[in-house]
């Protein structure tokens, strides 16, 4: 070969290159066919992808072309209208999403300080054997069933927020949603008024989405530049002062993105909510009153006495919770990303 | 390789007897005779701090015993605890001030807070599942309640009539069935992610990630209109199956897909030096070294589908009796039975609920046990067994190389030159 191309190459300032064989073997080409096991393994693969793509996209697009239906009918109003009755066309979630979104506020009021916290904790104070334990129960919380939350919920937490409801609505009505009134407007005081409320269904679900929140948080505090941290110490910073200026301005793009995580979940808790919360159809401003709703609630609660219609209109909820919830694990996962390639190329 | 055999340590079978030791291993400097003075403590808590806390504790207890009932007429166990902590923090601020200046004390408190916070959230996982199990024990010491079903126990029935034996079973098959679909669709599919790539892989990952957003109900409904209205007209084991298969496949995709990533390059490349196949260097290479992450990633996808509740709420049907047939009829599974008992008044339904609970979060707490034994180590990282295996086959690559190595140079230096030649010849093979 490279006897050839000298030849080749030299053959204007030689006049003897006639005499040398020109191109008598072909350039190889450095292409390979693939084997026949990696074409079957390419296949396979692409193969297994597809259906997984086949299977969600078919849920995304079932769901959209049978919410149609109920979206016709309903139009705009489906957004404003607080009642649920598909069988006489007046149906919204404007009472149920309200609720849901109450329920997912007051989990994050729960679950973003204890994570944080947690988060901290593991990552900056706990050493050795002890961190890899909390890591371990970390993820075991995230393992509980949810209807286990649940139980706990209704036959243990119910009772021993109530007094703690009553106090707040007593000293704080001053405060609008926390007061808990009748519709005359008259203060309520007994149990039973505070029941069943939203803020018991928003402690458990908090609960049940800080060792989400927990695990993202910790890895974007772990990811927090030594040399920074170091600085910090040897610039005679306490610990506190050193998480101050070095481990939360790093991780704040965890504590933002693994936040929203957690109330994507939150948002779509279905299970322990229902055992908790009274379903009504209005919106209830009052967190510590009895009656709540929320869409998964509403879609488990409805899905079994539905006509072809009302299951289309329920599918019209689903898909708009779907929607929410996409949006923000999108944005989640694109803040969790971008702040961890930035911790990298520090 | 005798870098390889040292750094693992003593329990390696001595390879000294085949080789000369002299010009195989790297030799660690001996520290004897160089003084080490006694270690620093920089960790430890000193006196004073154990006494601000265990003083500050005490304060917090006494102001809020003194508050509920002798002073002030408040009460509750809530309001008790909250009280006692505020104090206990106050305190402690204050104790800490005495001694050091304002950065101490803040970040004394907040180390405590932090605690605190720690605290707070494990004892509530302690406590939701030791409430579950201690409410659970009015109906576990029954043997019947794992042997029967409900198929002849009414509602006002005790608890030594009637089980849950139909929805162990129930959960059983319906995991099996989810889980039949999910390991190979979706290791194959984070296989696809990772070594085959492109840009249809990106588009794969972009969907399954975005699948993970999808609340459990939304599966189960998406499973009812579209299996069990339309094609099935009936609820069974397996609709609530692909319900199930719904909600864990992008879990499992997600983790594999992270697990596969965290395999080293330089193994793959390794593979692809030596000439083997793609399939062969992930059959051979990939998938061993992923394997411990991989089961953990599907032991948690699994404890994860087996608490699913809402999906199987609206797929599988109530009933009372044990279903063999998973394409016919409702078949039960434990979260659904829990979430059915605890609907009735009766105590003892409750009973059976919280026994039912107790057994779902017992098999959840195995499962959890077997992932951490099987996945507690990084892909690459190999447990004691796998070391001394690995370590006695580079020890035996070793002889083969150098023993076989000697033979050859025998055979081939002519009987003519001097041994020293031989030796050279020897050390460089």
């Amino acid at each position: 070969m490279p006897h050839t191309t000298f030849a080749s190459m030299s053959s204007r300032s030689a006049p003897d290159a006639e005499t040398l064989p020109v191109e008598t073997e072909t350039r190889r080409s450095l292409i390979s066919r693939p084997s026949v096991s990696d074409r079957v393994f390419r296949s396979v693969a692409f193969t297994a992808g597809l259906i997984t793509v086949a299977i969600m996209l078919a849920v995304g697009v079932f769901l959209s072309f049978r919410a149609s239906d109920a979206l016709g009918v309903a139009g705009l109003s489906f957004l404003t209208e607080q009642d649920w009755a598909p069988e006489s066309q007046t149906f919204g979630i404007a009472a149920v999403l309200f609720g849901t979104i109450t329920i997912a506020l007051i989990a994050m009021c729960v679950a973003v300080p204890l994570a944080v916290g947690t988060a901290l904790l593991i990552s900056e104070v706990a050493q050795g054997r002890l961190r890899a334990t909390l890591v371990t129960l970390v993820d075991l919380m995230a393992a509980v069933p949810s209807v286990v939350f649940g139980l706990w919920g209704v036959f243990f937490l119910q009772a021993n927020v109530i007094p703690v409801a009553r106090w707040i609505s007593t000293y704080f009505d001053w405060i609008p949603f926390f007061r808990v009134q009748d519709a005359t407007g008259h203060a309520l005081t007994e149990a039973s008024a505070f029941t069943s409320s939203a803020l018991i269904a928003g402690i458990v679900v908090g609960l049940m989405v800080v060792p989400t929140q927990t695990s993202v948080m910790r890895e974007a505090f772990s990811q927090a530049p030594i040399g920074e941290r170091e600085a910090a110490f040897a610039l005679g910073s306490t610990r506190w002062g050193m998480i101050g200026a070095v481990v939360l301005p790093f991780g704040r793009g965890g504590i933002i993105g693994g936040t929203m995580l957690g109330l994507g979940r939150a948002l779509g808790e279905t299970i322990a909510v229902y055992m908790i919360i009274s379903p009504i159809f209005t919106i209830n401003w009052e967190v510590l009153k009895t009656g709540t709703n929320s869409v998964s609630a509403l879609i488990a609660l409805r899905y079994g006495e539905s006509s072809s219609f009302g299951l289309s209109a329920l599918m019209a909820a689903g898909l708009v919770l779907f929607l929410i919830t996409l949006v923000i694990n999108f944005t989640a996962s694109s803040i969790v990303a971008r702040s961890r390639s930035g911790a990298e190329s520090n | 390789m005798t870098i390889l055999l040292d750094s693992i340590g003593m329990d390696s079978p001595d390879p000294s007897d085949t080789i000369d030791p002299q010009t195989h291993t790297t030799t660690i400097p001996s520290s004897a005779g160089i003084p080490v003075g006694p270690r620093r403590r920089v960790r430890g808590a000193r006196l004073d701090d154990r006494f601000n806390v265990l003083g500050a504790a005490a304060a917090g207890i006494a102001v809020a015993v003194l508050l509920f009932g002798w002073f002030t007429p408040l009460s509750g166990g809530v309001g008790w605890l909250l009280v006692a902590y505020l104090t206990f923090i106050g305190f402690y601020a204050l104790l800490v001030s005495f001694a050091s200046d304002w950065q101490e004390v803040k970040d004394r408190v907040m180390a405590v807070l932090l605690a605190s916070a720690g605290v707070l959230l494990f004892g509530a996982l302690v406590f939701v599942v030791a409430f579950t199990l201690v409410r659970g024990q009015e109906a576990l010491p029954h043997l019947n309640f794992f042997t029967q079903s409900m198929e002849l126990a009414g509602p006002l029935d005790g608890l030594d009539v009637g089980g849950i034996v139909h929805a162990i079973l129930g959960t059983l098959m319906q995991i099996s069935m989810a889980l039949a679909v999910t390991i190979p669709l979706g290791i194959m599919t984070a296989l696809f992610l990772n070594e085959v790539g492109g840009k249809f892989a990106r588009f794969v990952r972009t969907i399954s990630d975005a699948m993970t957003a999808l609340p459990s109900i939304v599966a189960g409904l998406f499973v009812y209109s579209a299996i069990i209205v339309l094609i099935t007209h009936q609820r069974s084991g397996f609709a609530a199956a692909m319900a199930i298969t719904v909600m864990m496949l992008p879990i499992v995709i997600r983790a594999s897909d992270i697990v596969l990533r965290l395999v080293a390059g330089n193994l793959r490349e390794a593979a692809y030096a030596l000439g083997s196949t793609r399939w062969r260097t992930v059959w051979h290479v990939v998938l061993p070294t992923a394997r411990p992450g991989l089961a953990t990633a599907v032991i948690l996808g699994t404890a994860r589908g087996i608490g699913e509740t809402s999906p199987v709420l609206l797929t599988s049907g109530v009933t009372a009796v044990v279903n063999w047939n998973p394409f016919e009829g409702p078949m039960i599974s434990l979260p659904l039975q829990v979430f059915d008992f605890i609907k009735s008044p009766e105590p003892n339904m409750i009973a059976r609920g919280f026994g039912s609970a107790a057994v779902l979060i017992l098999l959840v707490l195995a499962l959890f046990a077997i992932a951490r034994v099987i996945g507690g180590k990084g892909p690459g990282q190999l447990g004691r067994r796998q070391q001394q295996r690995v370590v006695a086959a580079s020890a035996r690559d070793l002889q083969r190389i150098t023993v076989n190595g000697v033979r050859r140079a025998r055979l081939h230096v002519p009987p003519s030159l001097p041994p020293s030649d031989l030796n050279a010849k020897e050390t460089s093979s």
